[in-house]
């Protein structure tokens, strides 16, 4: 089996899984009677559209970056972490915890704090499959698995017992402190005339006060906190003596322990930066947009951060593409359930039928494509 | 003077050749693996293709065997031009293959392996009762006595080896292909295969074994066809040639077959070993409480069938396996069990292990050469730029220098270890390993799957690091490697030392008797 040409490896192969995971979702639109035209429309004008359609989708990416980083430092350890979802749960406790006990003087400092909680709530919550798995042999897909449920559990638990205010229907925390308000798109000096409301007469819409209005977006600082944890997990893995050691050792146990590296320290510590970095992702959605801690914070995220990894090839561009991707179908999925008759979610299915493609199909495009190249070489 | 011609192109081809190629060519991208091959093989005949690793033998083999498909020529097996898209096609052909590693499901019986694949329908039972009929008429035909019932897992090597020709067989096959035969095979159980081949030329059919190995080509076959770096450089019949001639042809240079060194300047103890044991993960003792020393330039052979505690004992000094006993290293003990039993300790206190199974554990199969250069000493100061980052930069610039002492090909650093060939990747690991200037090298199999050219060099440098003065243990199935390389030998079996002997005055019947196991060498 000869390897593609590089080009076409990390640009061919995913772009022909996407045409063909677009085509039959159109064949889908078509079956339940919509057209498929006007939902790509819909879709692309509600997620890329304007700055405000790309705060959104933005946002989202934001959240799968980290996830998918998440992934990726485990699987060059050669460990499948699915537990993402329950560890960016338990970061949005830490958030929660840090920017709810403490009086915060500035969005900075709460932010480092955060960050820190996040990072230590989501790292302690893989570090219990870690053990097991470095230890007892228990295989971390089942447990981090199984630890996603107890998270869920143990998040409604605290939510309805402990963090609900007193009086609160909502199996929900406080609302955060002001103080601890993360700048989202729109408060940001440069680029938020981006976000300026514009009147029906073409002229910027004033407030009472004379001042511009600016439309909210979720999209927030933590964007760039996730840019430069793709720059962070690129130098770890290829320029850092651990990154060294956590690929030897996703690549071969036996050779590993060969040459001195501790199985138990490797997995361990894969892990915890694993965790870590699910759980700063609550920094983007609890701290950054909802500012309070919800049921099932992470809504999903976890997982798309296994699709994202795998589209991205487990490499840090390849990561920010593929969540870019995903911002793009959630967003605009939610584009089609405002505006159109489709149900939203069929959004569920176009995602499934990415990750269809571009992770289990993968090889198949991949080997159409070597039979073709073999065919031209040879020709 | 071997014939370097192989006859012009015939119009048709004479029916007595059972194999007949023409003008073969196959190219992996831009390396050409076959340069129009052209052989001839009568029928009942043994014949032999020798080369180095990475000269096209495998690649002819398998296009033979229809896992690739030639670019160019044509294939005529009984004088019939014959198309060979896939296997099924080889099998349909006549032909049968003993590949170097078998594939024999282990918890199967013998018989349920050779019907494997060649079932008559969906039910089992008439094939297996025909199966048994054929099996016992092709044992007794050919010395080919297997337990029909027994499970894979229980056979020894030779035996799983002679299920694998007894599968061909079955299949009815005229033309058998043997890849690297002998490679784990003691000298007793290589003489019998080579009874068993004989005897099936004796019946007519036609064996081609493909090896490495000149001397089981001087004994075994009829006509032998060499060669080089894609292309057949010759092909002679084995009576009028010679083990030097044939290495000639292979390595396109005259070889030195025989190790020249000098009577060896012992040292100080420098390794000494006391009643070490291992045990496997599921309890079984491997190793059973073996003692040896070692002195500085001094290398000490262990002599074994594979699988008698050789491994573990080279595991349990280079810090893989945990072990109990006593171990000393210039005096100092080491740890043969806990966190500090580890190959980073080792390999800080002077130890380099070169170890047996270089793809999995010498290697990571899929990092660039340069990684591999790091892998083991990825903590080594010269390999850091600063406390946080590792020196990418200099991990390949130290690579690049080694490929060249150590003539690495392709030389080209980024390239994956995978992409080597055997004797390279080799080269990779040795230089690795000796370029530490360790005080004891551990060192398994080092010329396993390796090519004539570079078994030399190999050689050269294991000799160059005793007479600086370096402890060498070497761990080796080949008993040539062992007798010409060694200045003191210890025979394994069972986990045991079975005694010393001095290279000078043994031979290989007595170390092969203590390899069996038959004779306690104590002395």
């Amino acid at each position: 089996m000869k390897k593609l040409p590089t080009w076409a490896d990390v640009g061919l192969v995913p772009l022909i899984s996407l045409t063909l995971a677009a085509l039959v979702s159109a064949m889908v639109l078509l079956a339940i009677g919509e057209s498929p035209m006007q939902a790509l429309t819909v879709m692309v004008e509600g997620a890329l559209g304007s700055p405000y359609a790309w705060g959104y989708t933005l946002y989202y990416a934001t959240s799968f970056i980290f996830t998918g980083l998440a992934v990726t430092v485990a699987f060059h350890a050669g460990l499948f972490n699915i537990g993402g979802e329950g560890q960016a749960q338990l970061g949005g406790l830490g958030v929660a915890l840090v920017c709810l006990m403490l009086p915060w003087p500035h969005w900075t400092l709460a932010l480092g704090a955060a960050m820190i909680g996040a990072a230590a709530f989501g790292a302690a919550w893989a570090a219990i499959p870690a053990y097991l798995q470095a230890r007892r042999g228990s295989h971390i897909v089942i447990t981090t698995i199984m630890f996603n449920y107890i998270a869920a559990a143990l998040l409604i638990y605290l939510l309805v017992n402990v963090l609900r205010p007193a009086g609160s229907m909502d199996p929900a925390s406080a609302n955060f402190p002001d103080a601890t308000h993360l700048p989202q798109f729109q408060d940001m000096p440069i680029i938020q005339g981006l976000f300026q409301r514009i009147g029906a007469d073409g002229l910027p819409r004033l407030n009472a006060e004379g001042l511009p209005i600016y439309q909210k977006v979720p999209a927030n600082v933590t964007f760039f906190i996730a840019l430069i944890a793709c720059v962070l997990v690129w130098v770890l893995l290829w320029h850092t003596r651990l990154g060294y050691q956590i690929r030897a050792f996703g690549k071969s146990e036996k050779a590993a322990v060969y040459a001195g590296i501790s199985p138990f320290k490797i997995i361990m510590v894969s892990m915890l930066i694993s965790g870590g970095l699910s759980g700063l992702m609550a920094i983007n959605n609890v701290m950054g947009q909802s500012e309070r801690l919800l049921q099932n914070s992470a809504s999903g995220a976890g997982f798309i951060g296994i699709a994202v990894a795998l589209m991205g090839r487990n490499h840090p561009i390849g990561i920010l593409l593929a969540a870019i991707l995903f911002g793009f179908l959630y967003q605009g999925g939610a584009a089609l359930g405002l505006n159109t008759q489709i149900p939203i979610e069929l959004r569920t299915v176009v995602q499934g039928l990415v990750i269809l493609f571009t992770g289990a199909l993968d090889q198949m495009v991949r080997m159409i494509l070597g039979w073709f190249f073999r065919q031209k070489r040879s020709a | 003077m071997p014939d370097q011609a192989h006859g012009g192109r015939q119009a048709t081809a004479a029916p007595s050749l059972a194999i007949e190629l023409r003008g073969i060519s196959k190219a992996f991208g831009s390396v050409q693996a076959n340069k129009d091959i052209n052989i001839a093989i009568p029928r009942g005949t043994i014949h032999g293709i020798i080369g180095e690793n990475g000269a096209g033998k495998s690649t002819l083999m398998s296009i033979l065997y229809g896992f690739y498909r030639a670019d160019a020529g044509e294939i005529f097996i009984n004088g019939t031009a014959t198309m060979i898209p896939d296997s099924q096609s080889a099998i349909r052909a006549g032909i049968g293959m003993v590949f170097q590693h078998f594939k024999l499901v282990q918890n199967f019986t013998v018989l349920e392996n050779v019907i494997l694949g060649a079932e008559d329908g969906p039910m089992l039972n008439s094939s297996l009762s025909k199966a048994r009929r054929i099996l016992a008429e092709l044992s007794r035909e050919y010395e080919l006595d297997v337990d029909p019932d027994a499970l894979i897992e229980d056979l020894s090597v030779g035996h799983q080896q002679r299920v694998e020709i007894l599968k061909a067989l079955y299949r009815q096959a005229d033309i058998l292909i043997l890849d690297e035969p002998t490679g784990v095979l003691t000298p007793d159980e290589a003489d019998h295969l080579f009874r068993i081949l004989r005897g099936l030329r004796d019946q007519g059919k036609t064996v081609v074994i493909i090896t490495h190995k000149l001397r089981e080509i001087m004994e075994t076959t009829d006509s032998v066809s060499v060669m080089r770096r894609g292309t057949m450089v010759g092909t002679v019949k084995t009576a009028e040639t010679s083990p030097e001639a044939l290495a000639e042809l292979m390595v396109g240079r005259k070889v030195l077959l025989e190790v020249e060194k000098t009577p060896a300047q012992l040292g100080d103890i420098v390794l000494s070993v006391q009643d070490l044991t291992v045990k496997d993960e599921d309890g079984v003792t491997r190793l059973k409480g073996i003692s040896f020393d070692i002195r500085a330039g001094e290398i000490l052979g262990i002599a074994g069938v594979a699988g008698n505690g050789q491994s573990e004992l080279l595991e349990a000094l280079g810090g893989i396996a945990r072990a109990t006993g006593t171990v000393t290293l210039n005096g100092h003990p080491l740890p043969l069990s806990g966190p500090l039993a580890n190959g980073q300790a080792r390999r800080a206190a002077g130890i380099a292990h070169v170890p047996e199974d270089r793809q999995a554990l010498g290697l990571i199969m899929d990092f660039s050469a340069w990684e591999n250069t790091g892998f083991g000493y990825h903590n080594a100061p010269e390999y850091q730029k600063n406390a946080l980052l590792m020196d990418n930069a200099a991990l390949r610039a130290d690579t690049v220098r080694k490929m060249e002492t150590y003539d690495v090909r392709p030389p080209i650093p980024t390239l994956a270890a995978k992409s080597f060939s055997g004797g390279n990747q080799q080269k990779i690991v040795v230089a690795r390993e000796m370029e530490r200037n360790p005080d004891l090298l551990l060192i398994g199999q080092p010329t396993r799957g390796v090519d004539i050219g570079a078994i030399e060099f190999i050689h050269k440098q294991i000799i160059a690091l005793r007479d600086a003065g370096k402890a060498v243990l070497l761990v080796s199935v080949e008993l040539d490697e062992i007798m010409s390389l060694s200045d003191r030998i210890i025979v394994m079996f069972d986990g045991k030392v079975m005694g010393a002997r001095d290279p000078d005055t043994t031979n290989e019947r007595d170390l092969g008797l203590m390899m069996a196991g038959i004779v306690d060498g104590a002395t």
